[in-house]
């Protein structure tokens, strides 16, 4: 079972759970989107999400296994390749050969892991209190105004901008690279390239912009 | 030109080593890094001092001897060049240069600037090869007809020199780019599918079991590599793993 083992089985399995989050995160952005489009289908979205035994009990515990995953697996890596080079240069210029985000996707995930804290703080654990521990009737109407009240603060609007701009540059990096880890080459790998590029500034631009507008029209 | 030289002197594999500082005197820009290292350890022998231990062989960018961390970037600021070609032409008078072995685990440091390589043979020996019988029975390669994009993938792929630059480039120390390039170089020709399967098997074992990193895809090494292997060749590697894994 060396694939379970090896250096490239490791790279295939960050890629897969990687490509998995983004898709999940593509799913996010559409909901969330909607909220500033037209509460109505934000609610009615959200409380389908929020009640569907299949998305609940199925999909996100996958979604969390895959968030741990990727998590536990880029620690690992981090470990072992700075095993790989017990004495370090003197002088090494990273920079002339390799791009920051590349060469720091430890940190750009760091942060990102540290935003999904504060997210599940906020959204998570409230929504799970307010179903399964206080038992509340249901309203399929309270997600916008709950929504909107978390966007109150501008503390908090800016840490999710901030961690934006970091998901941003791990993605810039992370998305286009899980094709290359797949052994992804073909006539197609530019096109793909390009969409992974687009994505990575499209999605998290898309939830900035979602958070200064709920910010600004309180 | 007048340069200060910071070189890495490590009396053997078991001592600490250090950066020690020379100052050189008279380097014209026409000399190569290497002959520049010689002015300077004519010097140190004339003086009475050990002199600079280093790698060296055909000094002209074909054997893959020359390994030198020069300034942050293995063989230097130049691009597509080794240590041996590289001119000190690209330096400038007053200029500081810091000279160090290529740093990684599955390479350990013999004396000075010189490194154990050899964990580049046994990942060669592990696979990179085909069995062709030489008992007189031997099939002239030319009676297979081969794509010429393969053939010419092929053959760029086979340009490595084993130099190391690209563990010595990458933050990870991952010697993904040789080992592919070693693997692609077989895998694009009819001769070399027979054995494919094992190869890539046992190529990428033996890769892990030296103790190098795990690629990352930040593309340090094609950048820095003297031959400029292509990164494609890794996806290829990994395409086929998965392929050889999934058989069995």
């Amino acid at each position: 079972m060396a694939i379970l083992s090896s250096s490239i089985a490791r790279k295939v399995a960050m890629a897969l759970s990687g490509l998995f989050l983004v898709f999940f995160l593509a799913q996010h952005f559409t909901i969330n989107i909607t909220s500033v489009i037209d509460p109505d289908t934000f609610n009615s979205w959200s409380h389908f999400m929020g009640h569907n035994i299949l998305v609940q009990f199925i999909l996100q515990p996958v979604l969390m296994f895959g968030v741990v995953f990727h998590f536990i697996m880029g620690i690992v890596l981090e470990i072992k390749n700075n095993n790989a080079r017990q004495i370090s240069y003197k002088s090494f210029k990273g920079n002339k050969n390799s791009t920051w985000v590349s060469r720091n996707m430890i940190i750009s995930g760091a942060v990102v892991l540290a935003f999904l804290g504060l997210h599940f703080y906020d959204f998570w654990f409230p929504e799970i209190i307010h179903k399964y521990i206080e038992n509340n009737p249901l309203d399929p109407t309270r997600y916008y105004p709950e929504l909107v009240h978390k966007f109150e603060s501008p503390v908090r609007t800016g840490l999710y901008c901030l961690a934006f701009v970091l998901l941003m540059l791990h993605l810039w990096h992370g998305f286009s690279s899980s094709f290359q880890s797949m052994g992804w080459n073909n006539k197609y790998s530019k096109a793909l390239k390009g969409f992974t590029k687009f994505y990575a500034i499209f999605i998290p631009l898309g939830f900035i912009f979602i958070a200064l507008y709920l910010h600004f029209n309180q | 030109m007048k340069l200060t030289l910071k070189i890495w002197r490590q009396k053997n594999a078991t001592t600490k080593g250090e950066l020690k500082t020379y100052p050189i005197d008279g380097v014209e820009g026409d000399m190569s890094f290497l002959e520049m290292l010689d002015v300077l350890n004519e010097g140190l022998i004339n003086k009475g001092e050990e002199p600079v231990v280093f790698d060296h062989d055909c000094r002209e960018g074909i054997c893959g001897s020359c390994s030198l961390q020069i300034n942050g970037e293995p063989h230097g600021p130049d691009r597509l060049v080794t240590t041996c070609q590289l001119h000190m032409r690209m330096f400038n008078d007053g200029d500081t240069i810091v000279i160090e072995p290529f740093r990684a685990k599955a390479f350990p440091v013999i004396k000075d600037l010189v490194v154990d390589r050899t964990a580049f043979d046994r990942i060669q020996q592990a696979g990179g090869y085909i069995s062709v019988n030489t008992s007189g029975n031997t099939i002239d390669a030319n009676t297979i007809p081969i794509n010429k994009h393969d053939a010419d993938e092929s053959f760029n792929a086979a340009t490595c020199i084993g130099c190391g630059a690209c563990v010595a480039a990458c933050k990870n120390a991952s010697a993904m780019l040789f080992t592919s390039a070693k693997v692609s170089q077989f895998a694009l020709l009819p001769q070399g599918r027979i054995e494919a399967t094992e190869r890539v098997l046992n190529m990428v074992a033996q890769m892990d079991k030296e103790g190098f990193g795990n690629c990352t895809n930040t593309g340090a090494c094609e950048i820095e590599c003297p031959k400029g292997i292509s990164l494609e060749n890794i996806a290829r590697m990994n395409r086929e793993y998965l392929s050889a894994s999934l058989k069995g």
